[in-house]
């Protein structure tokens, strides 16, 4: 029987061995130094807050992997033999392959900082990353202060986390405003006075210069670069991105860039080695996708991908349209199809923006200069229906259709103030048109008839 | 509830003032409860309800008013009370002993049988007497404090939810029909008796959204004697309660899921979505937990369905010169309804019934076309095998005390709010059999955004595996599901709504993860 092994029990690896077991009877065997179970990694934050414990954040019961012959074997791979088709763990295990899925994820981006390996500073990614926190952060008593460095989507979940247990936090943004090399501006400006509503220390256009040490070897205070001012603080979050998790294949042989670099059928170099999810990199960027997508739903696409072409279905991986969501705070994100920050959209791109007068609520709709295509949503405090925004994008429907049919894209729940109207007329005013929005409609929601 | 430790489980200051006064107001029930003698009953009873309603507004008042709006559970796992901590046990202890002395010794609550109101009891007979003019019962104290807790623990809710109109309109609605339907309106209703718009007659204590089964007693023979003693009144409300479970709920269930009941206008829901929000997190998400509950809750159903058509053959007579309805037209009636509701389910609906349910649904069926053509069979005598008073009585102490109220309400702190309308409510099980075959609600998955983080099964208080469905694009249409919306509150990326529409494609066990490869998505739904 073919044994597949899949090195790494996250969303990708997990997806692929449950697809591959579907399809299959192969034999699958997931390695994971992590922990003995999947468990969903963007929902590691709610244990800190308390609003679950850790067992909530596995998708699956204990005994579904026995039932579904999926072996699990706790432990750290040190190295990978191609020639034998083997991997090696740490406890000295030689586990052999017939086809080897890398799904390793990411690891949290240090840049070299003087005192970044100290006691008390940490990145937030592992289930250890948590284990960890919850040992430098436990309360406010013991740590007066901590320091957040890198303005990302896990720089505001460690702030948020932090402020539930009533520790004061500063968080370091190297931007001028918050994550605004993806957010357009007005978004971002939201975002940034969301999180002072917070009491949250954000120091915009701040640089990390050092982390300082007390006597014994701990964290005491960070200091910045742009005005040298020195922060006391007892814990450090480094949350300036992440990176592929794969130091551990340097002389494997296996093609590496920044992650595993793989083909459109997500191979590596090597016969029967496979890499998805964080760790894998396309060779060419996919349409406006980068080569490394560190996203949980692209994970589990490469997964479903990687599945079918394992079981001899050989599929490329193709996602469709982009999308993504997060949460700030209290202000949730959902963004489809493609929405630039002003520095980076093209010269065609056009930008309509709303946002509500007093609430946190704004929409970005960003479309084509000459054709009025659409290209992206970007929503705030506003939940959009994908299959809707997914089959206009599919449509290619313009501008004016879109913002007519407003309504229908709405996935707020039932009763919520609905925004169309006030955001049908600032459209109107921005661009001199004088579209009606039509009522929501079951019938082209649910594509009846 | 713990009073020491760090932020979030940390009470403030204000949290614990607001905790003393509450259980001042406690205290001088349970003062009253060991018959310490209060000279002024109204007013030691106004103080003592005002100090347990403002304690606990107090309390959430701290708690949310200087929080941001949106989803507030920090710390809800490190809280003793709401994590089965010591706390948490204690609590489960009190309410469970509060209700085996409420069922079953009421007398130590100061009930004298043909007397006059003795301990906590009498504390409440001033709110009784201006109410309906009687004096209060155990049930008008229960009623009462039960109305209360809705009423603070609601408004803590609406508080909590201040961002979620959903959520407030629902809460709205439950306090409104507690406070309304279930206490003022039946309290009032007594003073008509005896009066000449019922012709002189006597209405039974009626709590006109509590629909059989839930109100299992409805249609006992003393209720029915009242009923037709009460003149055109008294006949309408018959009627009113026969509709309510065969055309009104059928038709609301329809057009908005069970939710229009359980989780706006039921009592029982009421309680468990306002006093005990606190606890929705604690109730069982395993696949054993669900096979469970599904073989208990029907079986409650065939059970009262049994019982009550055992007891209204009892009293009823066997001339039709009398009465058009006899034993046996009624036995009839009962045995074509239940054909009939079996044969669509199992001509249409088979498709979309489990194995085990497939199996139930005979063996239950037979059970009962069995019992009733035995009793045909083997002529007079009572029907079922058993008397229907040992039925009746039966149902009454299992499902009626000791499920609804020391297991239901008793064990809140432990297994979580909706212990009770779970496994042992019959109406949330036809409720739940109509929203699962035959009606235009459902939760819709938003495409492919669900990160599967678990939220919204940890926060259901009906213990559904919500991300089991999410996470591969699918729909939920659980029978079991009330509707209380919590999941879409609490879900961070906005995959769940719970809304009405066509039927068709309601129920899609297809993956639909959106933004994903077309051909590969077909792929993956080839079974």
């Amino acid at each position: 029987m073919e044994h597949i092994v899949i090195i790494g029990n996250g969303i990708a690896g997990v997806t692929a061995a449950r697809h591959i077991r579907k399809l299959s009877d192969k034999k699958i065997t997931i390695i994971s130094s992590e922990t003995q179970y999947f468990f969903s990694r963007t929902a590691l934050m709610y244990v800190y807050m308390g609003h679950m414990k850790f067992e909530h954040t596995q998708p699956y019961e204990n005994h579904f992997w026995k039932k579904n012959r999926i072996d699990l074997i706790q432990g750290l791979v040190t190295q990978i033999n191609t020639a034998d088709k083997s991997v090696l763990l740490e406890d000295g295990q030689s586990i052999p392959y017939n086809k080897l899925i890398i799904a390793t994820g990411s690891k949290p981006n240090k840049f070299g900082w003087p005192g970044q390996e100290l006691e008390g500073v940490q990145g937030l990614y592992s289930k250890q990353d948590l284990d960890l926190l919850e040992k430098n952060a436990p309360n406010n008593t013991f740590c007066k202060r901590a320091v957040i460095v890198g303005g990302g989507l896990i720089g505001i979940e460690l702030a948020e986390m932090l402020r539930t247990r009533n520790i004061p936090v500063t968080f370091l943004v190297r931007e001028n405003s918050f994550w605004n090399g993806v957010l357009p501006s007005g978004e971002s400006q939201m975002i940034n006075e969301h999180i002072l509503e917070h009491h949250i220390d954000l120091r915009l256009n701040a640089t990390l210069k050092e982390i300082v040490a007390d006597e014994n070897g701990r964290v005491k205070s960070v200091v910045l670069a742009e005005t040298g001012e020195e922060i006391p603080c007892n814990s450090v979050g480094l949350t300036a991105g992440v990176t592929p998790n794969i130091d551990f294949l340097k002389d494997s042989g296996i093609a590496l860039g920044r992650g595993v670099k793989v083909n459109r059928f997500l191979e590596t170099n090597i016969t029967d080695v496979y890499a998805i999810g964080d760790c894998a990199e396309q060779h060419q960027a996919i349409g406006n996708r980068r080569p490394v997508e560190a996203v949980w739903y692209t994970g589990r696409m490469m997964g479903e991908t990687l599945a079918q072409t394992i079981c001899g279905n050989k599929k490329e991986y193709n996602p469709g349209h982009w999308f993504n969501s997060a949460k700030f705070l209290d202000i949730e994100y959902q963004t489809y199809g493609w929405v630039f920050p002003e520095k980076k959209k093209k010269e065609n791109e056009t930008h309509f923006h709303w946002r509500h007068t007093r609430e946190k609520n704004c929409i970005t709709i960003a479309f084509d200069r000459d054709s009025k295509q659409l290209l992206g949503i970007n929503t705030f405090g506003i939940r959009l229906r994908h299959q809707v925004i997914d089959q206009w994008l599919n449509e290619k429907r313009d501008i004016d259709f879109v913002m007519a049919h407003l309504a229908d894209a709405n996935f707020d729940p039932e009763f919520y103030r609905t925004y169309e109207n006030d955001i049908i007329s600032k459209f109107n005013a921005d661009f001199g048109k004088s579209i009606k929005p039509k009522k929501k409609s079951l019938k082209r929601i649910f594509q009846l008839g | 509830m713990a009073l020491t430790g760090q932020p979030p489980k940390s009470l403030s200051l204000n949290q614990k003032l607001a905790t003393v006064l509450g259980m001042m107001g406690m205290g001088i029930l349970l003062l009253a409860t060991f018959n310490v003698a209060f000279p002024n009953k109204t007013l030691w009873l106004t103080v003592s309800l005002l100090a347990i309603s403002f304690g606990t507004i107090w309390f959430s008042w701290d708690a949310y008013s200087k929080k941001l709006p949106g989803i507030k559970n920090d710390g809800v796992w490190f809280k003793s009370i709401s994590s089965r901590g010591l706390w948490g046990w204690m609590a489960g202890l009190a309410l469970t002993g509060f209700y085996i002395i409420l069922y079953f010794y009421p007398e130590y609550l100061g009930q004298v049988n043909g007397g006059e109101n003795k301990g906590v009891i009498a504390l409440f007979d001033p709110l009784s007497k201006l109410l309906s003019g009687n004096p209060a019962s155990q049930w008008f104290v229960y009623g009462t404090l039960y109305t209360v807790a809705i009423l603070i623990f609601g408004v803590k809710f609406l508080w909590k939810y201040r961002h979620n109109r959903y959520e407030r309109l629902r809460t709205f609605s439950v306090m409104f029909f507690q406070l309304a339907f279930a206490f003022i309106i039946p309290e009032v209703m007594a003073r008509l008796n005896g009066d000449k718009i019922l012709e002189g007659g006597s209405l039974p204590y009626y709590d006109l959204k509590s629909v059989w089964p839930l109100n299992y007693y409805n249609f006992e023979g003393y209720r029915i004697k009242g009923f037709l003693s009460s003149g055109d009144i008294g006949f309408a409300l018959l009627i009113f309660g026969i509709l309510s479970i065969f055309v009104i709920t059928p038709i609301l269930t329809y057009r908005y899921g069970k939710r229009w009941y359980c989780s706006w206008v039921c009592g029982c829901g009421g309680l468990a979505e306002t006093a005990g929000d606190a606890f929705r997190q604690l109730s069982d998400k395993s696949l054993n937990a669900w096979k469970i509950e599904r073989w208990v809750v029907h079986s409650v159903v065939v059970f009262v369905t049994l019982m009550t058509t055992a007891v209204v053959y009892s009293y009823l007579g066997t001339d039709t010169n009398k009465y058009w309805l006899t034993k046996s037209t009624f036995l009839i009636g009962v045995t074509v309804l239940l054909t009939l509701v079996f044969g669509w389910v199992m001509i249409f609906k088979r498709a979309q019934l489990q194995k085990d349910a497939q199996y139930g649904a005979i063996g239950y069926f037979v059970i009962i076309i069995t019992l009733i053509g035995f009793h045909f069979l083997s002529g007079e005598g009572q029907v079922f095998l058993f008397k229907s008073e040992t039925l009746r009585k039966t149902y009454s102490f299992l499902i009626g005390s000791i499920f609804s109220g020391v297991i239901g309400t008793g064990f809140y702190p432990i297994f979580g709010s909706r212990v009770w309308c779970r496994f042992g409510c019959p109406m949330a099980a036809i409720l739940g059999f109509q929203q699962r075959l035959f009606s235009r609600f459902r939760i819709t998955t938003n495409g492919g955004q669900c990160i599967s983080c678990g939220n919204c099964s940890t926060y259901c208080e009906m213990g559904i595996d919500v991300r089991a469905y999410a996470q591969k694009g699918e729909n939920i249409v659980r029978a079991s599901c009330v509707g209380c919306g919590i999941c879409s509150a609490v879900c961070p990326r906005g995959v769940l709504k719970l809304e009405n529409g066509p039927l068709e494609g309601r129920i899609d066990s297809n993956q639909i993860l959106l933004s994903n490869d077309v051909d590969l998505m077909s792929l993956v739904n080839q079974k």
